[in-house]
């Protein structure tokens, strides 16, 4: 038992070690990219790990530690940075940090008038490592283990083995072929050779070349200066810029405080557009939630009569499209919905004529239709299934003692059913709207958002919806990704989202209920 | 509340049920007309094919010109990996929220719910700055890769599942653990060999939950994966068809009835835990 509890220890050890190891691997790297903040999140997530993992008292920890884990780094973390993000100008051109940003610029570099060019024979030893002989201003270079060195053309450690007067080893070192001289094109990019005060690097396949580092960066007055030209270029919204404008990519990342927010409301070519998608977003889930229950209730009703015949076969009928995948479903309609090849409008003509071709999806305002009624055929077997469950649950006595009050099936309808129903089903319906507010599998599928709006500044059409024009900003855009707009309109929703779940819990009192259980 | 029809009220019935039918099982016959049919062309196609074929299914699977049978594997693969760790980390969180009373315990249980409550999807900026960091470090966990997508769906693991198993777990008795600690087992050896076996109708229940939702799932999955040959379904099923209803119908027809089969048998095999969870509002929608 003793050797068993001594294993059991050391294995826990070395496991800790591990993760406290890859912990500070994590940090170093991030941490030489500037990125200091998440980069410490990796030590102090691994210290409290091995805190909880090697103390007694934090015993019931130790279960919680890997969903806590995923659930911190992947939903916690990205909401938190999601919200700072909405305050930055973060977007194609503009995704590093500041450090990072003027770290790629100052590896620029130029050939000066002077340039030597260098023709190179590449080396590498067995364990990979590159060697470079370059020849060239009538000098010969060795370049080793990072060191430059002259050496002469006929030293005799470079050996010449098929006399085509090119050396094919020396050392333990061998020279590549062309074909993995191409492979490791890569890592010969890289190369900064320093030789008596210049910097050689790779000019073109065949060739190095003397460089001259084109910018330099005065911390002082946080200006970067063109060494060729001496044109100096100042910090402009995150991007350097000289006077007459030019730019010097990439740009980085800097604080812009409510901008995005700003820009959503008032710059008419942005707000115009969102504010027509807010709209739609909230028009498509009400109506669509009030149809697909309608429909879904209206059957339920018609299912839940002991005197039908063939309910089972009606119902496993009416479900089918909730047991499909959505992405499959609607993919087959705008198939279905196709203006020109589509069944619908097939059916259409041969009823009434090539009048009734409809445009389901060019148009705006069919195209919204189409949304509403694809949904319609996708939502309401749940609709269906939920109304079943508490039709159930109304005791009979009451439609017995509506009977007898006189009420008809109306009044038995909207003074018994409705409002038993609506009781138990109004978290559910709540939910319904929510998951419909964010249905991005729909219209992403469906209309991609489309129609577009005409003279939109961001991708937006008349039938996105929040997060489907989200997605456009951020992935989708002609003009890049807008990152930080994006997460600006993520922040909304997050606000509206919330609001909507506050009031559900409020309504159910579901918080006060489970705080008791737990 | 419901009376013995006439037969004018049987009839009425009867036809508005058999149209509500149709309209929910149209598009389904139409697209498994549409596999069987030798033209790919959707304006040719009739809803009885003239000449049934299987030319497009075999089509799917060996001709070169599509990645399908790799985004079919790929989708069972991310999602089956997901589903399984996802018992996996809620069951932990579970057994430990039911059973040991500590410190943080209240707080940690509400946190998860009020979490819950901000979909994850709408952090897709900041997730794809998290994955493309995370790729700098560690390449195989980066963009476009099926590791990446996966840890990010771990993050939905703990939430709602969790509260879900604890209820559950609640109403296992503790007699049972306590007389297996008195024998000499540990708690984490109670856990797997008594809670487990007794809990396998809740690990089956969120098993299939958390399948439906990431064999669904499309954003994600679009904004990290890139290369062709590692789309999942989801993400390929839109691009196979890409509004080329003259030329692939067809294929995308056979593909289609092929990729709903996994769902359709996970639903039906959860139809009866559907049900009962429905009112518990515990399903996707």
């Amino acid at each position: 038992m003793v050797w068993k509890y001594v294993v059991k220890n050391a294995v826990k050890i070395v496991l800790l070690g591990t993760l406290c190891a890859v912990a500070v691997y994590v940090f170093v790297f991030l941490g030489a990219k500037g990125m200091w903040i998440p980069g410490a999140m990796a030590p102090i997530g691994a210290g409290l790990i091995s805190y909880i993992f090697l103390s007694q008292k934090r015993y019931p920890l130790r279960w919680l530690v890997p969903g806590l884990l995923f659930l911190t780094v992947m939903v916690v973390y990205p909401i938190g940075y999601t919200f700072v993000s909405s305050f930055t100008n973060v977007g194609t051109g503009h995704m590093l940090s500041k450090d990072q940003a003027i770290h790629q610029i100052l590896e620029r570099s130029y050939a000066p008038t002077d340039a030597v060019s260098y023709s190179y024979v590449a080396f590498a030893d067995p364990s990979g490592n590159l060697a470079l002989l370059l020849d060239g201003g009538g000098r010969t270079i060795l370049y080793v283990g990072g060191v430059a060195s002259d050496i002469q053309p006929d030293d005799p450690r470079l050996v010449d083995e098929d006399g085509d007067g090119q050396p094919d080893r020396f050392d333990s070192y061998v020279r590549l072929p062309t074909p993995e001289v191409v492979q490791r094109l890569h890592d010969i990019e890289a190369l900064r050779i320093e030789y008596r005060g210049t910097i050689i690097a790779l000019e073109s396949l065949a060739e190095f070349q003397t460089r001259s580092p084109q910018y330099a960066y005065d911390p002082n007055a946080n200006t970067i200066t063109d060494l060729r030209t001496a044109v100096v270029y100042f910090p402009v919204d995150g991007i350097f810029t000289s006077p007459n404008g030019d730019e010097i990519y990439p740009g980085y990342k800097v604080w812009k405080g409510l901008v995005n927010y700003v820009k959503l409301i008032t710059d008419r070519q942005v707000s115009g557009p969102f504010v027509q998608v807010f709209f739609w977003t909230f028009v498509y889930s009400t109506i669509t939630v009030i149809l697909n229950f309608a429909l879904g209730l209206f059957t339920a009703i018609l299912l839940n009569d002991p005197h039908l015949r063939l309910r089972t076969l009606y119902r496993i009928l009416a479900v089918v499209p909730y047991a499909l995948p959505a992405f499959i479903t609607i993919l087959v309609w705008r198939g279905m919905l196709n203006e020109h090849f589509g069944v619908i409008n097939q059916i259409l003509v041969a009823l009434f004529g090539s009048g009734a071709r409809i445009p389901w999806l060019q148009n705006a305002m069919w195209a919204k239709t189409s949304v509403l009624l694809v949904n319609l055929w996708l939502g309401f077997p749940y609709m269906m299934l939920i109304a079943l469950g508490a039709l159930q649950s109304i005791p009979s006595e009451l439609y017995e003692a509506a009977r007898v009050d006189g009420a008809g099936w109306w009044g038995r309808f909207h003074k018994v059913t409705l409002p038993l129903l609506l009781m138990p089903l109004a978290p559910l319906l709540i939910g319904s709207y929510a998951f419909n507010f964010n249905n991005f599998t729909l219209i992403y599928l469906l209309t991609q958002g489309g129609p577009p709006i005409a003279g939109a500044m961001t991708p937006a059409g008349a039938t996105d919806i929040l997060i489907s024009y989200t997605f456009n900003l951020a992935f989708a855009g002609e003009h890049g990704n807008q990152l930080g707009l994006a997460a600006a309109v993520s922040v909304m929703i997050f606000v509206i989202i919330a609001t909507i779940s506050a009031i559900n819990f409020r309504m159910t009192g579901a918080l006060e209920e489970l705080s008791k259980n737990v | 509340m419901y009376d013995k029809h006439t037969l004018l009220g049987s009839i009425w019935r009867h036809a508005v049920l058999i149209f509500l039918a149709a309209f929910a099982i149209f598009p389904v016959l139409w697209i498994a007309s549409a596999s069987f049919n030798a033209t790919n062309n959707m304006q040719l196609q009739q809803l009885m094919p003239p000449n049934p074929s299987l030319v497009h299914y075999r089509e799917l699977f060996t001709s070169d010109r599509y990645n399908y049978g790799m985004w079919l594997w790929n989708s069972l693969k991310i999602t089956l990996v997901t589903s399984t760790l996802t018992v996996v980390l809620a069951g932990l969180g579970a057994y430990a929220f039911s059973r040991f009373r500590f410190k943080g315990r209240r707080v940690g249980l509400l946190g998860l719910l009020l979490i819950q409550m901000f979909p994850q999807m709408l952090a897709m900026v900041a997730i794809f700055l998290l994955v493309l960091s995370l790729g700098s470090i560690f390449p195989w966990a980066g963009l476009n890769t099926h590791t990446a997508l996966i840890l990010v769906y771990l993050g939905g693991a703990m939430g709602f599942n969790t509260w879900l198993m604890k209820g559950y777990f609640d109403t296992i008795p503790r007699s049972l653990e306590e007389s297996a600690k008195v024998d000499g087992a540990t708690p984490f050896q109670a856990f797997m060999r008594i809670i487990l076996p007794l809990a396998r109708p809740i690990l089956a229940t969120i098993f299939i939950l958390s399948f439906i939702t990431v064999y669904s799932e499309l954003m994600i999955a679009s904004i990290l994966l890139r290369s062709n040959a590692r789309f999942t379904l989801a993400v390929g099923m839109n691009l196979l068809i890409s509004d080329q209803y003259g030329q692939r119908w067809g294929i995308f027809a056979a593909g289609a009835l092929i990729a709903a089969i996994p769902f359709l048998v996970m639903f039906a095999i959860s139809q009866r835990s559907l049900v009962s969870g429905l009112t518990r509002g515990a399903v996707k929608e």
